[in-house]
């Protein structure tokens, strides 16, 4: 590689040197969301040279929330690169970057701050391939983390992807599990198409099994692959739709309602666009009623895509209509109140009750 | 430091330009960049003259297609010939053009099928050609977002590790032409922080023609617009754009930089756009006649024939091949739109993604089966229900 600039050589001389990579871990490990994703770009890093990301404090930091932690270390700072602080010219470079062959993987540090390079993922990276009649392949991943929980200041607790589920030529996806974030990473890295993936930054630090020797599944065409929900809890009364960070908590209410006598089906979206209506409406078609949870805000909401599709769909199925729970029509408020603008395990039991009660 | 209040003209001053042939078309000499105007013997000049003449040929051709209906719109490069054929011609094959939507003169210098250009503008697909084919991006309408792909791809032109091998016939070069209303984006400064930082083999190539559709560069700049690079740790160079003998000097010199490995530079070439923004413009709300009028007398394909010919370089036989070249592309640019065809309605649903996706596969399903409804039980349309 050519790129090392005298001066980035100085200052890592200042450094001590970085401890030498730990093993590639096998068997199936119970981890941190974090870390799954981190081990998913790792083997991406390792099978494909083409492979790389980019990004603001991804390099010696390890990124703000550790994503990237031992990569730059191993991979080094062409392949693990440190950016300047401006996310349109990383997305647009990225860009440049794939007509070349290469395959970028972007980092935005937050939600919040992806719209910098709105224009570039939108108008730019959406529509290169259309543009160019399949001539010019765009495949870049670009990682957001994305929603709330946290207590964050503003601008780090937002949930855009209804703007890019909208912008045709994107695919938008949001893992809810580290075993899914594992694969799915990996998934969309090698997936020739933009990928816009979300990452549930509130559930970063939650633990799950992961098999790190299973063979990764095609990225699409398969029933593992990006392109499909799954149900993650079969039940009968209430098909609840969730994805990312509502998965967890659309699983702890069919565990509380399910001591109350209801039984819910939980369905992870797992992918916004596209959106596997079949999943859900066969989901919908044995129970008979649809609640719809995400953190975005609920106008105009990827809840209303789901909500309008299902409803010609499964029309003579439904006992209800289909009730959506969401965030409000507010900007995302302060942490103090954040738990009352999120939907949590009470405002879904009480949607399901009334879809129950309808 | 400095702290120097902007020159009297501000963004339009003369003052830095670099030329080699007068507007009389005297070649005058240069310290610096003589030496990289050398191979540029008799022939050569002819070639790029030829291919100026082709350029203006192909805007006159393609301004008259628009006036009558064949075009839905047409930006026009008339009187910016040198600057871009001038750049064009000093690129390597290997190279690689990331245009904006005003240079068919480099599109012509690299070879491509110029009726392919209009496409776009016809409104029968968004960009008819290849990129990979002769180096040559689809054209950028957003202005400025084009010059982070130029950045971006420079950045993997050092990875492949074809920058300082010392093969010219491997090192290789990226060149974005932008005017003087992106050096307003924020995209084209944060090329300049991109290139800069990486030292990536690019040259970014402003062409300021004066205006941004109406505006003014004052509108865009207190400064020479060539005066900002600097401040990015990028080089600068200003060189009459309607000199094309300079303007290949300073880009050959630009291109040799960056495939050695020396990293970007900032072209701006000076010129003057002599026709509207688009066929949907009229300048006659902005500028004068007299404004004009000077830039007229400041012809590019003039300057060089008046060169040509004081040389002795410009033979009657060369000069009457190129008029009859020059009326056949001009047929061959108007029997090309004419027979460029419709676009299937279908057709909209090709290449979203580059794998199917659910949603675009159920739309296309319903669209064709919504369109056979039209069709008759004798195989013709109905041409609707109501």
């Amino acid at each position: 590689m050519t790129v090392t600039s005298e001066r980035t050589r100085q200052a890592t001389t200042d450094l001590p040197p970085a401890p030498a990579p730990a093993p590639f871990p096998t068997g199936t490990q119970r981890l941190p969301m974090a870390k799954a994703l981190n081990l998913g770009m790792r083997r991406a890093l390792a099978n494909d040279p083409r492979a790389l990301l980019m990004g603001e404090d991804i390099g010696r930091l390890g990124g703000v929330f550790r994503v990237t932690d031992g990569l730059f270390a191993e991979f080094g700072e062409d392949r693990v690169v440190d950016t300047p602080l401006a996310e349109s010219g990383i997305v647009g470079t990225a860009i440049g970057l794939a007509l070349r062959g290469y395959r970028p993987v972007v980092e935005i540090q937050f939600d919040g701050f992806v719209f910098p390079a709105f224009d570039q993922i939108t108008t730019q990276l959406a529509k290169m391939h259309y543009r160019s009649q399949g001539r010019l392949k765009l495949p870049v991943v670009i990682r957001i983390p994305f929603g709330g929980g946290i207590g964050a200041v503003e601008h780090h607790s937002e949930s855009p992807e209804a703007l890019f589920a909208h912008t045709a030529g994107l695919r938008v996806v949001s893992p809810s599990t580290p075993a899914d974030a594992f694969t799915m990473i990996q998934q969309a890295i090698a997936s020739p198409d933009p990928v816009i993936f979300l990452e549930p930054k509130g559930r970063y630090w939650e633990k799950g099994d992961v098999d790190l020797d299973a063979p990764l599944p095609a990225p699409h065409g398969g029933p593992a692959d990006l392109d499909h929900a799954r149900v993650v809890r079969a039940g009968t009364d209430v098909t609840v739709v969730a994805y990312g960070p509502t998965v967890a908590t659309a699983l702890k209410a069919a565990e509380a309602a399910a001591a109350e006598g209801t039984s819910i089906e939980v369905v992870d979206l797992r992918t916004i666009s596209p959106l596997d209506t079949a999943t859900v409406a066969a989901s919908v078609q044995r129970t008979g009623r649809c609640v719809v949870v995400h953190e975005a805000p609920v106008l105009y909401g990827s809840g209303a895509e789901v909500a309008a599709r299902i409803t010609e769909e499964c029309f003579f199925h439904l006992q209800a209509p289909v009730l959506r729970v969401g965030g409000f029509h507010t900007p995302y408020p302060v942490a103090k109140i954040e738990h009352d603008y999120l939907p949590g395990l009470d405002r879904l039991l009480d949607a399901v009750d009334r879809a129950l009660a309808f | 430091m400095s702290t120097s209040a902007p020159a009297a003209d501000g963004p339009l001053t003369d003052d830095g330009l670099v030329q080699l042939l007068t507007p009389a078309g005297e070649r005058v000499a240069h310290p610096e960049y003589d030496a990289w105007a050398a191979e540029l013997d008799g022939e050569r000049l002819r070639a790029m003259y030829r291919d100026m003449v082709l350029t203006r040929r192909f805007d006159t051709e393609a301004t008259s297609l628009q006036r009558q209906g064949e075009l839905a719109l047409y930006a026009q490069c008339l009187g910016q010939e040198a600057a871009q054929i001038g750049s064009g011609h000093a690129l390597a094959p290997q190279d690689h053009v990331f245009p904006s939507y005003r240079e068919h003169g480099v599109a012509l210098a690299r070879g491509l099928e110029m009726t392919d250009l209009l496409r776009l503008f016809r409104g029968v697909d968004h960009g008819g050609w290849d990129p990979a084919a002769h180096g040559f991006h689809l054209f950028t309408l957003v202005i400025g977002s084009h010059t982070l792909h130029a950045t971006g791809y420079a950045m993997g032109v050092q990875r492949d590790g074809l920058v300082g091998t010392g093969d010219p016939t491997r090192d290789t070069a990226v060149v974005t032409y932008f005017g003087d209303g992106a050096t307003a984006q924020g995209d084209v400064s944060e090329a300049l922080v991109f290139s800069s930082v990486n030292q990536a083999p690019v040259v970014l190539f402003c062409q300021n023609n004066q205006f941004a559709i109406s505006e003014p560069t004052s509108r865009q700049s207190r400064v020479p617009l060539a005066d900002r690079a600097p401040g990015f740790g990028v080089p600068s160079v200003r060189v009459d754009g309607n000199d094309v003998v300079a303007t290949y000097a300073v880009t050959r010199q630009a291109l040799e930089r960056a495939r050695s490995g020396g990293g970007p530079t900032f072209v701006e070439a000076f010129t003057y756009r002599m026709g509207a923004h688009t066929t949907s413009d009229d300048p006659t709300r902005y500028r004068t006649s007299e404004q004009e009028e000077h830039w007229r007398r400041r012809d590019p394909i003039e300057r060089l024939r008046v060169h040509l010919e004081r040389t002795g370089e410009l033979p009657e036989v060369f000069q009457a091949q190129l008029a009859a070249e020059s009326d056949a592309f001009g047929e061959h640019v108007r029997a090309a739109v004419r027979a460029m065809g419709h676009p299937s309605p279908h057709s909209m649903f090709e290449h979203v993604y580059a794998t199917p996706h659910a949603v675009v596969e159920s739309e296309r399903a319903w669209f064709a089966q919504y369109e056979q409804s039209f069709v008759g039980p004798d195989g013709r349309t109905t041409g609707g229900h109501r």
